[in-house]
């Protein structure tokens, strides 16, 4: 297998009017091949999206990159220019599904509008006939079982919510990207359209218009069934890595753990389990952290925990960033 | 009294539009919630779910059937909001982004119908911050936009325990929140339940979050009730498919949830 993704000791940071660096990413690094999906968990403002954005190489102020490499294929995306990126890079290597398909689409256009501009601005100087952009299109659109002609002659509000969001994933992956990197694409809907978008991602995957996916999500019963691999995020970091099923059914990060004990279930007798809940709230990323960055709120902190860094080390085969995990 | 009949629907309907472009959002629904019961009404995207709720609250009337509230219409909504009250699902758009957190927590007593002395309203203001673990100095002189979507859901729920109503219509209170936020939020609910004896009807398309919270689950589908009974009966031994429609599709750690 190939590597696709490999990302080094990536941090990034916001600059704030006041010159006050907040590191919203610290230090995160994995590798992913071909084929293979790697699911990323953690709460609001854990930085998951702001990962998003440094895995594309879209430094816009006030984002800058702290330190650490991004490389697609062996190349990298840092210190390029942002005309260069979008040219060569965003859509064709790297693509992003976002999560409000209604704030992702220009409501003043149809969708085959939408869809020829991203072929425009990311193909890299193939001037193709509207004719041509519409039948690719088409050809493209038939493969979900929609109602093609409709959605590419529909402005983004005469569509529901579903159609809207399996649209967004198709102009996504238009250019057949190597790495799809998915922020949240299912957490505004409800359970039924989300298993019917789900399964639109799981279908391009099998006809191979992409292969190499991040998904984004704070439901890890969803990763559960999507991912390959689970990282969880929380505060800049990442917590745990390891393969889904060992993440989601024997977590050892009390993070992790608190995560999943949180997890609502329509099973048989679940109704009187109490889900757990993390008093407090995450730690301010401007300041510089010492130690453990989940002390504050761990149920089985120590005291030394507030002094040391911790750092990810092998338990039960996979990496926790945690000394005194089992 | 524990069984009185707070709301009451006979046959109600909702519609929407005129002629062909009428759009039936609720068709000939019946039901009764007593007293202190805690309801969910349960359903996909589009379902009527809402428009229910919004009847509850008195911002549509249905346009058949009769629907009442302790027995009686509907006429005043300022008089019914001063018993019933709601939490939404955003809570950015259910506050004032000009004025302050606090100012608007004590604004919210005016749809009470005795007045209280200023005193009173701020020892109410602070209790009910406290109730859902703020301290009232964390959030004095803060504007809604410098709070995380949390700790704004959390204001929210400060708001009901401030104002104690008699029934809460929660709409999807915890849809925009990640989990540890929402177990957070359902436990300040449950508290409220305990302490104030209320009724809440919670709307979600969660089934997980309904089986754990409520009394009894009404499942809806294309404008209609298809399914109610308690909790238990409903998960584990459904008998409309949309039910098991609905159970089917949460992706649950121990089933097979999507055939690769």
């Amino acid at each position: 297998m190939s590597k696709i993704l490999e990302v080094k000791d990536l941090s990034l940071h916001y600059l704030t009017r006041f010159g006050q660096k907040v590191h919203a990413v610290t230090d995160v690094s994995f590798t992913m091949n071909q084929g293979e999906i790697l699911g990323i968990a953690g709460e609001s403002g854990c930085g998951k999206s702001t990962l998003v954005n440094g895995l594309m190489g879209l430094f816009i102020p006030p984002l800058y990159p702290t330190g650490g490499d991004v490389l697609v294929s062996g190349e990298s995306l840092m210190n390029r220019k942002p005309e260069d990126i979008r040219v060569n890079v965003l859509s064709q290597k790297v693509s992003m599904i976002p999560q409000g398909a209604f704030n992702a689409l220009n409501p003043t256009r149809k969708i085959k509008d939408i869809a020829a501009d991203v072929i425009a601005a990311h193909g890299s100087g193939q001037s193709v006939s509207k004719q041509k952009i519409y039948e690719r299109l088409k050809e493209r659109f038939d493969l979900f079982g929609m109602d093609t002609e409709h959605i590419l002659n529909s402005y983004p509000i005469q569509l529901t919510a579903g159609e809207r969001q399996r649209s967004v994933i198709g102009i996504s992956t238009l250019l057949n990207p190597k790495v799809v990197i998915a922020d949240e694409p299912t957490s505004a809907l409800d359970v039924t359209t989300q298993k019917v978008v789900i399964k639109m991602i799981f279908e391009l995957l099998e006809r191979n218009i992409f292969s190499t996916m991040i998904f984004i999500t704070h439901e890890l019963p969803l990763l559960r069934h999507v991912a390959h691999n689970i990282a969880i995020m929380y505060a800049g970091e990442f917590v745990e890595y390891g393969t889904s099923t060992q993440v989601v059914h024997d977590p050892r990060h009390p993070y992790t753990k608190a995560l999943m004990g949180a997890m609502l279930s329509a099973d048989a007798g679940q109704k009187h389990r109490k889900p757990t809940t993390i008093e407090g709230a995450p730690p301010s990323l401007a300041k510089t952290m010492v130690g453990c960055r989940f002390a504050e709120r761990c149920p089985s902190a120590r005291p030394e925990c507030k002094q040391k860094t911790q750092s990810m080390r092998m338990v039960g085969e996979r990496l926790v960033r945690c000394d005194y995990a089992e | 009294m524990q069984n009185d009949i707070i709301f009451s629907a006979k046959n109600i309907s909702k519609y929407f539009g005129h002629g062909k472009k009428r759009v039936c959002a609720v068709n000939d629904v019946s039901f009764d919630i007593a007293d202190g019961e805690i309801v969910s009404i349960v359903g996909g995207s589009g379902c009527g779910k809402s428009v229910l709720a919004k009847i509850m609250l008195g911002l549509y009337s249905p346009n058949q059937g009769s629907f009442l509230y302790k027995g009686k219409q509907i006429t005043n909504t300022l008089d019914h909001w001063s018993e019933v009250q709601s939490v939404f699902q955003d809570p950015f758009g259910c506050f004032n982004q000009f004025f302050s957190i606090r100012t608007q927590l004590k604004d919210a007593f005016g749809i009470l119908k005795n007045k209280l002395s200023k005193q009173e309203v701020d020892r109410r203001v602070d209790e009910a911050l406290l109730a859902v673990n703020v301290k009232p100095a964390d959030i004095e002189g803060k504007y809604p936009f410098e709070l995380s979507g949390g700790q704004m859901q959390r204001m929210l729920l400060a708001r009901i325990f401030a104002l104690k109503p008699k029934v809460l219509i929660a709409d999807e209170p915890t849809s925009m929140v990640d989990a540890c936020v929402r177990a957070n939020i359902l436990d300040y609910l449950m508290k409220l339940k305990d302490e104030l004896g209320m009724t809440i009807i919670f709307v979600t398309h969660d089934i997980g979050l309904a089986y754990y919270v409520s009394d009894r689950i009404f499942i809806m589908h294309e404008a209609k009730i298809v399914e109610a009974g308690k909790p238990e009966e409903v998960t584990q031994n459904p008998q409309n498919p949309h039910t098991v429609r609905l159970l089917e599709d949460i992706p649950d750690i121990n089933r097979e949830w999507i055939k690769k």
